[in-house]
């Protein structure tokens, strides 16, 4: 049997306020598996994201990365293997330029010279903005800058890529160049998303997160399908959604 | 959210452009020195260096118009320069009439002279040299790497909060919020407060975007990656008003 990508068994955190995030979360993703975590705002979504490269540690239950859990001695490997690109790119991109931020992380990781400048290269090349690579991140549009944050973690190239609402606030056209983008790559990928037809287009699995729960996990279709489970965890698909698409492939 | 923001880069790029950055920041900081330097009597050589900074600004392709309209920067220093014939000590000269300081007067005439041809080289070198590479070059001169961290950060965040406290005033204006007078002012003053609590929690979040990708405790090099000149070549207007200085304190 060969190592999941991520596992995560009977994970449960509560925040200092007393906020229980999560209660016994099991996942398990396959390597090159792409997995969709949905579920309203408030479910847990990016607290569980947040458990993946250990940024918070798990007291009670465990995660693990490609075999090697997650926790203090392994941290750096751990955030080399996962990358997570966050919701807001004006968080992630705080470089004076997009090279410089492309190559924080795997700068980070000791690399330097020309390994460091094909690395960023390659990086870019992969999400199109290569001839960005001299400019400041704010003067680029919102769309572009959500490439180059997709950018600066693949840099580091992670085997695991964490998206937490990768479509959100993009037009349509912006949306769909970063959708052929993300099926192009050949890794692990976690997308924490409201977006379900997003959802349906790039990942075969789903798992629906409520209250900090693991309430269904299968076929994408299968559960955008399921009326009455989208009902009960405040998930709705848009006005005009064709629904002929929700057959199980 | 795109940018509307030129800053003072000059976009035709001209010969001092690929220069690189660090060799262009030492060359005008020795020239600002040894301006500062020169003797306030010695009118002469204040004039030899304006020729040296137009001279240089003509070479970097900076317009004598767009030196001038970026020198405005200036005017409050002028302001305060010209009080000073005004407030200034005996003995008193008559100018068109008015008793004014001869110290005083000497006083305006050195912060006008000096401050212009500091304010022209530094115009000069923001006109020819990207705000990053200047960082570099600081990184470069062993500035510590915190306080270059914390001016790339200002750099960098700028403009996403200066954008973010546009919006919130067009947002104030659009439901009615025209405030003219200090006491009608507390929209404004919530949306700041607001902004500074919004402004805390991204930089929660940047520094978990940045632990996420390995950060731990120094951030890494920035590239200066100019043309290396010879440093001869870089510091000659440099050079050219340190010896106006030195003929300047000579004959004085």
């Amino acid at each position: 049997m060969t190592t999941p990508a991520v596992q995560v068994s009977n994970l449960s955190f509560t925040y200092p306020d007393g906020h229980v995030a999560l209660t016994n979360v099991d996942l398990v993703i396959g390597a090159g598996e792409r997995i969709a975590v949905l579920g309203p705002n408030g479910a847990g979504k990016t607290t569980l994201m947040l458990h993946l490269n250990g940024i918070h540690a798990a007291p009670d239950g465990s995660v693990s990365i490609g075999g090697r859990a997650v926790s203090k001695p392994n941290l750096g490997e751990i955030r080399r293997r996962v990358g997570i690109v966050f919701q807001d790119p004006d968080d992630q991109l705080f470089m004076p330029t997009v090279r410089a931020d492309v190559a924080f992380g795997p700068a980070n990781l000791g690399l330097t010279g020309d390994e460091l400048g094909d690395r960023v290269d390659a990086a870019l090349d992969a999400v199109g903005m290569r001839w960005a690579a001299d400019r400041p991140p704010h003067h680029l549009s919102f769309g572009e800058r959500r490439r180059v944050a997709l950018a600066t973690v693949l840099s580091m190239e992670p085997d695991v890529l964490v998206l937490d609402e990768p479509s959100s606030n993009l037009d349509p056209a912006s949306r769909r160049e970063l959708a052929e983008i993300l099926s192009s790559l050949a890794i692990t990928i976690l997308l924490v998303t409201h977006d379900l037809p997003y959802a349906l287009q790039l990942c075969p699995r789903s798992v629906v997160l409520n209250g900090g729960r693991m309430v269904a996990d299968g076929p994408t279709a299968a559960i955008l399908a399921d009326e009455a489970t989208l009902a009960a965890n405040r998930l709705e698909l848009p006005y005009g959604f064709d629904r002929r698409l929700l057959v199980p492939g | 959210m795109g940018g509307s923001h030129g800053g003072a880069l000059l976009h035709a790029p001209g010969p001092l452009h690929g220069i690189e950055a660090h060799r262009k920041l030492i060359a005008t900081v020795v020239f600002v020195a040894a301006v500062v330097c020169t003797p306030r009597e010695q009118w002469w050589a204040f004039v030899g260096d304006a020729v040296v900074v137009a001279a240089v600004a003509r070479l970097a392709g900076v317009s004598f118009g767009a030196l001038l309209r970026r020198l405005t920067i200036e005017l409050p220093f002028v302001a305060f320069a010209f009080m000073l014939p005004i407030i200034g000590t005996a003995p008193r000269v008559h100018v068109a009439g008015v008793a004014l300081s001869r110290p005083g007067l000497l006083a305006a005439w050195a912060i006008v002279a000096k401050g212009t041809l500091g304010v022209a080289a530094t115009v000069v070198l923001a006109s020819t040299t990207p705000v990053p590479k200047l960082i570099a070059a600081l990184e470069r001169l062993r500035v510590p790497r915190t306080l270059t961290a914390i001016m790339a950060f200002m750099l960098r965040y700028g403009d996403v909060v200066t954008s973010e406290l546009q919006r919130m005033r067009i947002a104030r204006a659009s439901r009615g919020d025209d405030p003219r007078w200090l006491w009608q002012g507390r929209g404004a003053a919530a949306s700041v407060g607001a902004l500074f609590v919004r402004s805390y929690e991204r930089g929660e979040r940047v520094h978990l975007a940045m632990i996420s990708r390995g950060y731990s405790t120094s951030m890494p090099r920035l590239g200066d990656d100019g043309t290396a000149r010879h440093w001869a070549l870089c510091l000659a207007p440099s050079i050219g008003a340190v010896a106006l200085a030195v003929l300047a304190w000579s004959v004085r």
